[in-house]
């Protein structure tokens, strides 16, 4: 993990330089040209990065990143948010926002369903209110919030 | 004397009764998002920043700084009753302040980790009043190389001072400063780093990338962690915080100590979190029975709380005076500036006095707010974490969405957050430090125009840097403060030779 994470960085550090050399390094008609700055910052990441690397790869770690168990908890978070996160392009934030609530309270919380899904719908209507009238700050809204005239 | 009745001029400011109403609301917010795991203040304060849109910029200031001094008093409460820190800048404090829960001592221990807070932060906000005008008065002479000099120092001054690995750290800044580059290019007109992508044509907003940074990959460190919550009782009477106070000033050397760690930490953007341990570190190291130390003294909640606090209000001078944040928090308080249309800087004081000095009176009577009110109510804050965790984690997931959205009214930007977040995750188990890349990504544009403007001037020549006597010295405190990791190594090794 620690190899992949400072590849990540170097590959990373040369597409900036990629990049750069497209908009020119050199002394334009007005200064510094716009790939000047990126460039060398971007030579930066990759030579610290790839020090890491070395480092990593020639002293073999023992210490694990994560057990298996531990990744599967924070499999059980984040694929619901992500879920949620996709859902907010789609369908707006409110419904969303309902179904995530219930959905972590029934598997992570171990209540009931029905007790859940109240929960979430009540707060999702607690940040409707909230939002939509007192700070008058508009989320976005799908077919659902529709129905309803909004 | 012009200070004195400019900072009673801003007393008057802040002790509207609005303020004060803002004051309080933002310090029982702060104590919540201290407490709980998973906010902590900057990903609090950015949360909540898109509300503030419409207020007027001295009552958005006076509320998210409250936030931010709440969020520092918060982190103590889990760290001693729970043994949780609910921020990282109180970890330290759990080392004595939860075996002072465990032996039933809880509320001598949360009064004294209270009260050093706001030793701590007073002591550093007088020295703001203090020293703050000087310095931008003494800031009013820089040009961009001196800017471009203080940025340097102050990049080079977490690879100096940061545990860990430098390279780690380097690297982690570098990435931040490419995604500052991201999008247009103010000076050409050019697009940079957008590969094509019109979504990525507005560059990475700084907002999103901190939600995403510290509030997402907290709640999958918690998660990971498997967090259960076996706490001791809390209930303050006035009769243990009196007697507590009448113990404190014997640690008053103790506490000065601590004071001048935080204030020197925060300065220099190491920020509240070494600052705690080191104040920590250099109690157990002086004391007469160090070994003592990790059993529930109270003077390992004392320094650590002192420290934590004194840095975390003294990150505010570089950017009020410089416009550089000597913390994550300082930089989301920046981006507020920016967006309530006010420029960062040393002109902020001359063109904007009421705003300043409004900012700093709040800054006094906030933390005298705060003090109140967490000794007033901890019982409630402490049942805050009594909530499951389940419903903790939707609704902190949920606010983070709305927070990353509001900011530019951008769906996009929740998907770009949810990368940051797992992103963050990573590093953070990979000991990358996250705040040297959110300052590069805040500060980045800023930095380039420094660098820009600074070759401009000289026709491409970077003598400009050591052009005269007011950039060369900061800039060399840069060059030694970078290649520090290097130095402390080679003395070492001369020290065994010999």
């Amino acid at each position: 993990m620690e190899v992949a994470a400072a590849a990540a960085f170097a590959a990373i550090g040369v597409l900036a330089v990629a990049d750069s050399l497209r908009g020119g390094i050199a002394w334009g008609m007005d200064g510094p040209q716009s790939g000047t700055f990126p460039f060398w910052i971007g030579c930066l990441l990759i030579l610290s990065s790839l020090a890491t690397l070395l480092r990593a790869a020639l002293t073999p770690s023992r210490t694990l990143f994560a057990s298996a168990a531990e990744l599967r908890s924070v499999a059980r978070i984040l694929l619901p948010a992500a879920a949620f996160v996709a859902a907010i392009q789609a369908i707006g934030l409110y419904v969303p926002a309902a179904a995530l609530i219930a959905w972590f309270m029934v598997r992570l919380g171990g209540h009931g369903p029905a007790v859940a899904l109240a929960s979430g719908v009540a707060a999702a209507a607690l940040i409707f209110v909230a939002f939509e009238r007192w700070f008058l700050v508009a989320l976005p809204k799908g077919p659902i919030e529709a129905v309803f005239g909004y | 004397m012009d200070n004195l009745a400019a900072l009673m001029a801003g007393f008057a400011v802040a002790l509207s009764p609005e303020n004060l109403l803002l004051m309080v609301a933002g310090v029982v917010l702060g104590v919540i998002i201290g407490v709980l795991p998973g906010l902590g203040g900057a990903n609090g304060v950015a949360i909540l920043l898109p509300l503030t849109f419409s207020m007027s910029p001295v009552g958005a200031i006076i509320m998210l700084s409250c936030i931010y001094w709440g969020a520092l008093f918060g982190g103590a409460i889990t760290s001693i009753l729970f043994n949780i820190p609910g921020e990282p800048w109180s970890v330290a404090t759990t080392f004595d302040g939860y075996p002072m829960a465990q032996q039933g001592r809880a509320a001598e221990a949360l009064t004294a980790a209270f009260t050093s807070s706001f030793v701590g932060a007073l002591f550093a906000i007088v020295m703001i009043t203090a020293i703050a005008p000087l310095v931008a008065e003494f800031a009013l002479r820089f040009g961009p190389p001196e800017f471009f000099a203080v940025m340097f120092l102050a990049f080079a001054s977490f690879v100096g001072m940061g545990r860990g690995s430098a390279l780690k750290t380097v690297a982690a800044m570098m990435a931040g400063f490419l995604l500052a580059c991201v999008g247009l290019d103010t000076v050409t007109g050019q697009l940079r780093l957008t590969f094509g992508s019109t979504e990525l044509m507005r560059g990475f907003d700084f907002l999103v990338a901190v939600i995403g940074l510290f509030g997402i990959s907290e709640i999958l460190l918690s998660i990971e962690e498997g967090l259960s919550f076996r706490g001791a009782k809390a209930r303050l009477g006035l009769g243990v915080v009196l007697r507590t106070w009448k113990e404190l000033p014997r640690h008053w050397l103790i506490s000065l100590r601590s004071c001048l760690i935080g204030c020197w930490m925060g300065v220099t953007p190491a920020g509240a979190t070494p600052a705690s341990f080191m104040s920590y570190g250099m109690a157990r190291r002086l004391a007469r029975d160090g070994a003592a130390f990790g059993t529930g003294r109270i003077e390992g909640v004392v320094a650590p709380e002192t420290a934590a606090h004194a840095a975390g209000v003294s990150a505010l001078l570089p950017m009020l005076t410089l416009g550089v944040p000597g913390s994550p928090t300082a930089a989301v308080l920046l981006s507020g500036l920016i967006m309530w249309g006010l420029q960062p800087g040393p002109m902020l004081f001359v063109e904007q006095a009421d705003f300043v000095w409004g900012l700093i009176a709040s800054m006094y009577l906030g933390n005298i707010v705060g003090l109140a009110v967490v000794i007033a109510l901890v019982p409630w804050f402490a049942a805050i974490l009594r909530i499951p965790f389940a419903i903790v984690a939707a609704l902190i997931l949920v606010a983070c969405a709305i927070g990353a959205f509001t900011v530019n009214n951008a769906p996009f930007d929740v998907v770009v957050m949810l990368i940051f977040g797992v992103v963050g995750y990573v590093l953070k188990k990979l000991d990358y430090p996250l705040a040297p890349m959110v300052l590069a990504l805040v500060l980045g544009n800023r930095t380039e125009q420094a660098f820009r403007q600074s070759l401009l001037l000289s026709g491409g020549s970077l003598g400009v840097f050591f052009g005269n006597w007011l950039v060369g010295p900061i800039m060399a405190t840069g060059l030694v403060m970078l290649f520090w990791p290097l130095l402390a190594r080679l003395g070492a090794a001369i020290r065994a030779r010999v």
